[in-house]
């Protein structure tokens, strides 16, 4: 089977991104991505749009048929992905479908959200909608969950506070050097542990922020993409799983199984080992999250990935380089955003056009995830 | 009406808290079977303070998962803390609650699930 590449990649700024709304953002990523994978909108295929909640933010639906029309893309079979916070991912891997099926020869994915225009609290609701009614009538939300799986991780594994305080200094530094990234600022340890308590042991720094923002991939068979440019990289292992829906019943809940799991099938396919990745983007909405992903990834022995952080290991200097853009961290979440940003960061690592943030990496990971590991998508590029 | 805490149990005994249409532990189907667990300790596994929660959510939201043993089966459950602070270890009881968050002021719709439930209190040393 033709390998399948990515062509070109977009983002836009993000942040908070006052008068823009859902379709402009989205349309501003397709068309920066078509201008960047110099291709004709009329030779696309397929558009898969990745979104949470546009209904709930901004109540607007029909969004991706919205920007079909916009961007002069008619008659392209358009559809929207949801998979909460990993519908960035879930993007991925219907585009992915779409061209490994024969369904499409070009296929563009466009994941975006809009969400600084309402309050924290409305918006952390809206995300929290997720969960079971049996943790939503408690008030549960995504951040009560990394509270309590942080309380539990440090409980079981002995591991100091100061570790996860260091997963969003570094991401911050890394985030300096993106000029899309919501933040561009330094920030130490102790920023993080005297910014207010928002779900104990967690702290404001903890957290990534309210983010408004899109991104953009631009997808083919590799037989095409070599007719087209010289300049792309291959998919070359996906993967999806799930976890428990309800959070409590699992296992063990410093496991995130779906991320072992889909990786797994992400592995295998790509015919590749933990050892072999050189450059990781990880889902870390909150600092907990890539401390636990970078263990059930098998960068890590359980319960020693806050060893490698404290030790400098996912630094961008490091033996493994976690969030060299930043991170949902430092360059913001709009949900449907950040699966496919990860990539756009990955898809310039491997091209050496990181810029300051380049590493040197041939083999590169995403990792995203829906709602506290329910849902995940792991995707291996490699360049040519 | 009963304010008890009630746990169903799948037709091979395990315990499902909340249930599914199968058993996450074996795939089978649930049984009429129950456990009421009012007058039992369960033991906090973790805790956070929210001191950030959503509209109509009590501020600032203790919150635990706790775990059962029963009969030899566990079970886990999520629920808010009455006390001012928790451990992990602590031997709580639950304690009923008709209304956990006011269902007028968030985003899911008031009909479609409960809002009663069980909070946990700690158990004095002594007891």
């Amino acid at each position: 089977m033709d390998r399948i590449a990515i062509i070109g990649a977009s983002m836009t700024q993000f942040g908070v991104r006052e008068g823009s709304w859902i379709c402009d953002l989205l349309s501003e990523a397709a068309m920066g991505c078509i201008d960047a994978a110099n291709v004709d909108p009329q030779d696309i295929d397929q558009v898969y749009v990745s979104n949470m909640a546009s209904g709930e933010f901004e109540g607007r639906t029909g969004i991706m048929n919205a920007l079909v029309h916009d961007i002069g893309a008619i008659p392209a079979y358009t559809t929207r992905i949801d998979q909460t916070s990993a519908s960035g991912g879930a993007g991925i891997y219907a585009a992915w479908q779409s061209i490994a099926s024969g369904h499409s020869e070009m296929t563009l994915l466009v994941g975006g959200e809009k969400m600084t225009h309402t309050s924290t609290s409305h918006a952390t609701d809206i995300i929290s909608t997720l969960t079971h009614p049996v943790e939503y009538k408690h008030g549960v939300t995504l951040p009560s969950f990394a509270g309590l799986i942080s309380q539990l991780y440090l409980h079981e594994y002995n591991a100091s506070r100061e570790s996860l305080a260091k997963v969003a200094v570094k991401n911050h530094k890394n985030g300096i050097d993106n000029p899309h990234a919501h933040f561009r600022k330094a920030i130490d340890i102790e920023t993080v542990l005297s910014s207010p308590v928002i779900a104990d042991p967690l702290r404001l720094y903890d957290f990534c922020p309210i983010t408004d923002g899109s991104a953009a991939l631009m997808m083919c068979p590799e037989s095409t993409a070599k007719e087209i440019t010289d300049d792309y990289v291959v998919i070359t292992g996906i993967g999806g799983a799930t976890d428990t829906h309800v959070v409590h019943e699992r296992r063990d809940p410093t496991t995130l199984d779906a991320v072992i799991n889909s990786s797994k099938k992400a592995y295998h396919m790509a015919n590749k080992n933990p050892d072999d990745v050189d450059v990781a983007e990880l889902h870390d909405m909150f600092t907990i999250l890539e401390i636990l992903q970078s263990e059930d990834l098998g960068f890590f022995n359980k319960g020693e990935g806050w060893k490698a952080v404290e030790e400098g290991l996912t630094d961008r200097d490091g033996t493994i380089p976690i969030n060299t853009s930043g991170g949902l961290k430092s360059k913001g979440h709009p949900l449907g955003a950040s699966g496919v940003a990860q990539v756009h960061e990955l898809y310039h690592q491997l091209l050496n056009t990181a810029g300051k943030r380049q590493v040197n990496a041939d083999v590169a990971l995403a990792c995203n995830i829906g709602g506290f590991g329910n849902c995940v998508i792991t995707t291996i590029l490699e360049s040519i | 009406m009963n304010l008890d805490l009630i746990v169903k149990k799948c037709i091979k005994g395990h315990l499902c808290y909340p249930t599914h249409a199968l058993c996450p532990n074996c795939r089978s189907i649930m049984s009429e079977e129950t456990v009421n667990l009012s007058q039992l300790e369960g033991t906090v596994i973790t805790w956070t303070t929210s001191t950030v929660p959503p509209p109509g959510v009590r501020s600032p939201n203790i919150l635990a998962i706790v775990e059962y043993e029963v009969g030899g089966e566990s079970v886990k459950l999520i629920g808010g803390i009455e006390n001012e602070s928790v451990k992990i270890g602590d031997k709580v009881r639950p304690v009923y609650s008709s209304q956990l968050r006011d269902p007028d002021h968030c985003q899911r719709v008031m009909e479609c699930q409960k809002w009663s439930g069980h909070r946990f209190e700690i158990l004095d040393k002594d007891n």
